[in-house]
């Protein structure tokens, strides 16, 4: 065989393993599913029902005397979109109302609450948070915080006097204005999907082949153990970007997710993403050969930490020191940031090489490490 | 990439006649299994010659797949070499791969293309132009008559179907060398048959040099050359013909008017001079250990109205003679069960029906695995269920066990309609499925102590002081005792099937079921397990029985044969290959007789 003649054949080896490989995806419900049912399923889920947001926070007031300025404050509860105010006629009922997990926060106004808010030092209003969930306790505690001091100034301007603060805190929201949750969640989704397809979908057709003895037969023919890979990289690559594409318009278009940065930068960025996801899928397949090895790896391995360290949902910056050293060896992590710059803030090419620098180093890794460890053997 | 990957230039050349297709020189292979070491091949050497037919012959775990994987370059020999059409099947495994075809033990195929989609990868990966595609295709398809079906799922064919189809992809560029791995297993006679037809027509019309590996030892005589593997170790090589010939004269079918067949073969085995002897129908085939005359004075004494005949030796016949050499002729017969807590179920109305099957059906979705079924049953009767894979035997006796519930038609186990009252019918029957059920990671005593427990705590009340006495019985019984703690993952085939049927026997049970029990082992644990099973039923106990070994057939007082879920024939072993007898054919095997029976059902099929 002349190396022209090997070549010929190797354009024709890939073409038959190509196509082998679409007619499975076409005719595995499995397949399908992963590729792009998940991705339906995942993105409506994160889109409508889960929200970060703290709106509509059901609240106690306990007014123990009313008059004019406690009227006026409670007015001021009622317009804000983050809290629900139920009010209370004492401490004890809305104490209650706490441990049976009606409210999350109480706030009391006592019965010296005109005369204290006179006063230089006073501390006419007390606040009681449900501080089980400390995050949710913090947002509690600043939008009460925040509602006060904008009432303060909204009496002492009506009073016709300036209030004696001495620095003013003008708070503005970048790049997602609206601070709306869905806004971060769906570009970080996109990583998961990736992950989906690329990783566990690659490993465990790959798995499927060893365990259903077909790979033993594909070994047995003038293939490479190149061929094999780049048979499978190509066609799930390809289902890859067509999940992509599924979830970029649905979240342009249904969830009206801004894209400030430009289409190209976002598949340029994707697609080296979905090479490192391959690269991941395709390394543990070389160690797992059943389906259920490879998909608990698979998901232990890739899956997961897209979801957790990523910064996806969890913000890096607050994790412990060695869970922030540790999200550097998760490739979805420099997407998820590549992905929220290009979705939310543009361009911005400082935040958006270093990281694909990190992912292409990755890669490589992966695809070095497969391509070092896949052998035309069964052993 | 390894280097081994890489193309060297050696090409499959034109066969030079004086060099061999595969060469073994020396080859030894270990494996690792968690903490273990598994030796699967010692110093094995022998050489394939071109242009026939050899077989590489022995039960499970013998060495044949490590070794066919050896020659195809997928597992790297720990010494020794092996050349593959003149080539090092180590270092120039690519090329080997390019000049070989292999066919792997679940043929390769992918289940979810088409016939013809694995056909169109197969010429892709290897090489065939595309030119010269649809005049292969035609010849490969109209060879393994898969003409009909090029459309079809390959996972929707029939194993007969699939294992063509499996060749056929390993055929698509002509190969110098074919590998078979257990291309047979599991399939219906008349595909074998077939199979046999088409390699030997790629040997003679195309000069094919076949290998191919098989744990049936009635396929080594269609061999032009066998070699003979067992426990990695190489026991001979040499034509069927030339290995059965060194057991001329030694062979004898025993027939006795006044003694009961079972008790007939117990006397033979335990008499001095009997190398082995079998149940066959109604008579009993015996080899001596040399080939002077046996003398029925001292064969069996004291029995009169035997009659004795020469009969030609079969290759299983020098098979068991060379493993008995290895093993020192040990003992393998044995006394009926020694068991004095076993009651004795021979006199309670022997031969009356404890099993009553009535046009059982069992469907799953559209599809029929068991159609109107009817068959009974007596008490101490070795009744066998013979058929293909997918013939409906297990689903059978998964229906008739009350695992799974049937579709229609009634059944009567032991008296109980196991519509009402499985549990109670469950009772009294013991189970041995295909897997033997043990837990591999458990020893052997806490096996059987599970299933004294299982049955002892919730359904059959054997109570803690039976249970251990019972749990004794199987270690002394099965001689297991010297093994009790062993891990009975670790244990061999053979013991691992003692236990299993140790674990069944647990609670004394009326009826056993025994699916496919002895498929892998070697023939001296398959007697070994046969001459058990006999004792059982000397006492009266219910055995049936599910194979695809033709031979195991001749053990049973009576036998159904079924496929695709029906039964073609029910009888005694000898009326059934009475059914065969013609003029051409005086002497038809149980194999001619399935084929046969097959061959006019298709017809029935066909003309309906």
């Amino acid at each position: 065989m002349s190396a022209d003649t090997r070549r010929g054949g190797s354009r024709m080896r890939l073409r038959g393993l190509v196509r082998k490989e679409f007619l499975q995806i076409v005719r595995d419900p499995s397949s399908i599913a992963i590729a792009f049912l998940m991705p339906i399923f995942l993105l409506l889920l994160f889109g409508y029902g889960v929200s970060l947001d703290s709106e509509h926070i059901p609240l106690a007031l306990v007014v123990e005397q009313p008059n004019a300025d406690t009227a006026s404050f409670t007015a001021a509860f009622k317009q804000s979109r983050y809290f629900n105010p139920v009010a209370y006629a004492d401490t004890r009922e809305a104490e209650q109302a706490l441990m049976a997990g009606r409210v999350n926060a109480i706030v009391v106004l006592r019965q010296d609450f005109s005369r204290q808010l006179r006063q230089a030092d006073g501390a006419p209003i007390q606040l009681i948070v449900n501080g089980v969930d400390a995050n949710t306790a913090r947002i509690i505690s600043g939008y009460v915080e925040g509602a006060w001091e904008k009432w303060l100034e909204h009496a002492a301007l009506q009073r016709g006097q300036k209030l004696d603060v001495p620095v003013q805190m003008e708070q503005r929201e970048w790049f997602n204005s609206e601070l709306r949750s869905r806004n971060f969640l769906v570009p970080g989704l996109v990583a998961i999907i990736m992950t989906l397809i690329g990783a566990l979908l690659t490993a465990m057709v790959m798995s499927r082949e060893w365990e259903r003895g077909t790979m033993e037969a594909l070994l047995v023919t003038p293939l490479s153990m190149s061929e094999v890979i780049l048979g499978k990289l190509i066609p799930y690559f390809i289902l890859g970007m067509g999940g992509l594409v599924l979830a970029v318009s649905m979240a342009l278009f249904l969830f009206e997710v801004p894209l400030r940065g430009s289409l190209w930068v976002l598949f340029a960025t994707s697609a080296l993403f979905l090479v490192t996801a391959l690269g991941m899928g395709l390394l543990i397949s070389t160690v797992a050969r059943s389906q259920f090895v490879a998909g608990l790896v698979a998901l232990i391995a890739t899956f997961l930490p897209a979801f957790l360290l990523s910064g996806f949902i969890f913000d890096i910056g607050s994790m412990p020191g060695v869970v922030q050293a540790i999200t550097h060896l998760i490739a979805a992590r420099y997407y998820v940031a590549i992905l929220q710059t290009v979705f939310l803030a543009g361009n911005v090419w400082s935040v958006i090489l270093p990281n694909v620098l990190g992912l292409a180093v990755l890669a490589s890794v992966f695809l070095g490490l497969t391509w070092r460890n896949a052998r035309k053997r069964l052993e | 990439m390894p280097a081994a990957d890489h193309m060297t230039a050696a090409s499959p050349a034109a066969n030079p006649p004086d060099q061999n297709a595969l060469e073994v020189g020396g080859v030894s292979k270990t494996f690792h299994v968690g903490a273990r070491q598994v030796q699967a091949l010692q110093q094995v050497s022998f050489r394939v010659r071109h242009g026939v037919v050899t077989g590489l012959v022995g039960p499970d775990a013998a060495g044949k797949t490590t070794l066919l994987r050896l020659a195809a370059g997928l597992l790297v020999p720990d010494a020794g070499t092996i050349t593959v059409l003149g080539m090092d099947a180590t270092t120039q495994s690519l090329a080997v791969q390019g000049a070989i075809g292999y066919m792997p033990q679940r043929f390769g195929l992918y289940e979810d293309l088409t016939v013809q989609e694995n056909l169109d990868l197969y010429a892709d990966l290897q090489g065939v132009p595309e030119l010269a595609r649809g005049e292969r295709y035609r010849e490969l398809m109209h060879m393994a008559g898969l003409e009909p079906f090029t459309k079809r799922l390959a996972g929707q064919l029939s194993g007969g179907m699939k294992q063509k189809l499996g060749l056929a992809c390993a055929l698509v560029r002509q190969p110098s060398l074919l590998l078979l791995d257990e291309p047979t297993v599991g399939v219906d006679p008349l595909s074998r048959r077939e199979l046999w037809e088409i390699v030997y027509r790629l040997v003679r019309e195309q000069g094919t040099s076949v290998l191919l590996s098989t744990a049936y030892l009635d396929e080594a005589e269609r061999c032009d050359e066998v070699v003979l593997l067992h426990e990695g170790r190489l026991l001979a090589q040499g034509t069927p013909a030339a290995l059965r010939d060194t057991m001329r004269g030694r062979t004898y079918e025993i027939a006795a008017t006044n003694i009961e067949k079972r008790a007939l073969q117990y006397r033979i085995a335990q008499a001095p001079g009997v190398l082995d002897s079998l149940i066959q129908g109604d008579h009993i085939r015996v080899v001596m250990v040399d080939n002077s005359p046996p003398n029925l004075g001292i064969l069996l004494p004291g029995v009169s109205g035997i009659e004795m005949a020469p009969v030609p030796p079969r290759f299983e016949d020098s098979f068991v003679a060379l493993l008995k050499e290895k093993s020192g002729n040990e003992e393998i017969s044995r006394a009926p069960l020694a068991d004095k807590t076993l009651t004795d179920l021979t006199h309670a109305d022997a031969g009356k029906p404890i099993i009553e099957v009535h046009n059982l059906q069992r469907r799953f979705g559209n599809f029929y695995a068991v159609k109107n079924v009817t068959f009974s049953v007596g008490k101490g009767e070795v009744f066998g269920l013979l058929g293909a894979n997918g013939a409906g035997k297990s689903t059978t006796f998964r229906v008739l066990c009350g695992l799974l519930p049937p579709s229609g038609g009634t059944l009567r186990v032991a008296g109980a309609d196991l519509r009402l009252a499985a549990a109670a019918a469950r009772a009294r029957i013991g189970y041995m499925s295909q897997k033997f059920s043990l837990y591999g990671n458990l020893s052997v005593v806490e096996n059987l102590r599970f299933f004294a427990n299982v049955y002892g705590a919730s359904v059959y009340g054997l109570s803690g002081k039976q249970g251990t006495s019972r749990i004794n019985w199987a270690l002394e019984e099965f001689d297991l005792a010297p093994m009790a703690e062993y891990t009975s993952g670790d244990l061999s085939l053979g013991y691992k099937q003692r236990l299993a049927l140790a674990c069944a026997l647990m609670h004394e049970p009326e009826i056993l079921f025994l699916d496919e029990p002895t498929s892998g082992v070697d023939p001296l644990a398959r007697r070994e397990f046969w001459s058990r099973i006999n004792a059982l039923a000397e006492r009266g106990v219910t055995v049936m029985v599910t194979t695809h070994f033709m031979e195991e057939a001749e053990y049973c007082d009576r036998l159904a044969i079924m496929a695709a879920g029906e039964i073609l024939t029910m009888g005694t072993p000898a009326s059934i290959k009475a059914q065969a007898r013609s003029e051409e054919l005086r002497e038809p095997t149980m194999e001619d007789a399935f084929v046969g029976l097959i061959k006019a059902h298709e017809q029935q099929e066909a003309a309906a």
